[in-house]
């Protein structure tokens, strides 16, 4: 069976589409969030490490470093969305660019605050000058300017294909900086993050982090598109199914 | 090809040498910012040492954002911009007439200027050099940057102040180890070669892509 994808990039056919998955990624956002937060909650050790070890507070990793990931992985998301309108002129992708830069947004934020508060037990500060640290909130910087630069233009047209411009040479830049902050010499600066290395992390906190970072990814999911919908319904207004969609609302 | 660079590139300098205040105010603006961070912070010699370099290239970075505004301002205001545009001339090569011409009147200022500004920071005589090689080599690299968001924004409202927000970010790299050149200048000259050869390394990434990508948002924003 060809399945003919462009049909997809319609707003008119995507709107009703989105509409019924939306309930779907809910649930499974409620679904995983409980297991998640069960298993890390209670299926865990109380505390980590040997000496001095990390103790109630080490949970934090159950949303910090899922939402650290989804950050990221949501801005790559934004870029590819951004990408294909630019290359495909398909309305729909830069909607849903636009759409998905708030929950990146968030995400970040939810990082960088997590981050502050893990950090004050176990390092004994809210904020270092860590690499890591530092280009996550660069990345948060990023997600301002696009929001900014979209909003800031009157004409959607414009408005989409500069944001998705920024937003590429953005991602050009995101390495470039992660690189130039994590400084050349390993012996002038340390950083606080120690290596991560998922082999060796414990069974059951594995389990439950990357529960919580899948309930994160249904849970963006859900977001992205109910703002997608509003932005679908806000920039057709002026369009017949639209119109059509509003009436039959308001006979029933 | 090189005759149209020459052309744009002459055209934008006399333009701008008839009108010298613009080019003297983003000068003077990066000398009033670097005097006033000693009188802020307190003018012991140590301390002055310390944060100098990194001094000298915030207000660098400030003193050549502020200037992006009328890279592309002006001609888009009077309509030669979209004469550009509609030459049969390749865009980027015109672009980057308009950004080396920018950097001439904006970039290469600053360099010509920072010993002096070294001096008011007490730094050593190799220190100076080293920031001035390192302003040399990284000054473009903000013009070539900026470019982009000049672009982007061009005609917008408020367009100054969203400009450093959306270009600011990018220049991290650029401030990093142009500061820590100096620094680390001041420990052993010899250490100063990675970040030489990285500061360079930027500027030729920038070379090739900021033109591209910089017409490519001058379409954008003209269409």
């Amino acid at each position: 069976m060809a399945l003919n994808w462009f049909k997809f990039a319609s707003p008119a056919t995507f709107y009703p589409i989105a509409g019924r998955l939306i309930p779907v990624f809910w649930i499974l956002t409620l679904l995983l969030l409980a297991i998640g937060l069960y298993w890390g909650f209670f299926e865990t050790a109380s505390q980590l490490g040997g000496s001095n070890p990390q103790k109630e507070y080490y949970r934090i990793i159950f949303i910090h470093v899922p939402s650290a990931w989804m950050s990221m992985w949501l801005y790559i998301v934004m870029v590819a969305w951004a990408a294909i309108g630019l290359i495909f002129n398909t309305r729909l992708s830069f909607m849903m660019a636009n759409a998905v830069a708030p929950t990146g947004a968030i995400f970040t934020f939810l990082a960088l605050w997590t981050g502050a508060f893990w950090g004050r037990p176990s390092w004994g500060t809210y904020w270092d000058w860590d690499p890591r640290l530092t280009s996550e909130l660069v990345l948060f910087f990023m997600y301002i300017g696009y929001m900014a630069l979209h909003s800031a233009i009157d004409d959607t047209r414009r408005a989409d294909r500069a944001s998705a411009l920024l937003a590429i040479v953005g991602l050009i830049m995101v390495p470039v900086i992660f690189w130039s902050i994590n400084c050349p010499d390993p012996n002038q600066c340390a950083a606080l993050h120690q290596r991560s290395n998922l082999t060796r992390i414990d069974g059951n906190i594995l389990f439950s982090m990357l529960t919580m970072t899948l309930a994160f990814w249904m849970y963006s999911f859900a977001t992205t598109f109910m703002r997608l919908r509003g932005i679908i319904l806000t920039r057709e207004a002026e369009n017949t199914w639209v119109q059509d969609l509003l009436n039959a609302r308001g006979r029933t | 090809m090189l005759r149209v660079f020459w052309c744009i590139l002459s055209r934008d300098l006399t333009l701008a040498m008839r009108r010298r205040t613009d080019v003297l105010t983003t000068l003077f603006f990066f000398v009033i910012v670097v005097s006033l961070f000693p009188l802020g912070v307190g003018t012991e010699s140590k301390a002055l040492q310390i944060i100098g370099p990194g001094v000298v290239w915030v207000a660098a970075l400030l003193a050549s954002m502020l200037a992006l505004e009328r890279l592309y301002a002006a001609d888009y205001e009077d309509g030669t911009l979209e004469q550009m545009l509609l030459t049969a001339q390749p865009l980027s090569l015109l672009v980057l007439a308009k950004i080396a011409a920018h950097w001439l009147l904006t970039g290469l200022p600053l360099v010509l200027i920072a010993p002096l500004v070294g001096m008011q920071y007490q730094l050593a005589d190799s220190a100076i050099g080293i920031m001035m090689l390192a302003l040399l080599v990284g000054t473009p690299i903000l013009s070539l940057i900026g470019s982009i968001g000049a672009a982007l924004t061009l005609g917008l409202r408020g367009g100054g102040i969203l400009l450093s927000l959306l270009i600011l970010p990018l220049y991290i790299p650029v401030l990093v180890y142009g500061a820590g050149a100096v620094e680390v200048s001041q420990i052993d000259l010899a250490d100063t070669q990675p970040y030489f050869a990285l500061l360079g390394a930027f500027l030729l990434i920038a070379l090739v892509f900021a033109p591209v990508a910089s017409s490519a948002a001058l379409r954008i924003s003209l269409e």
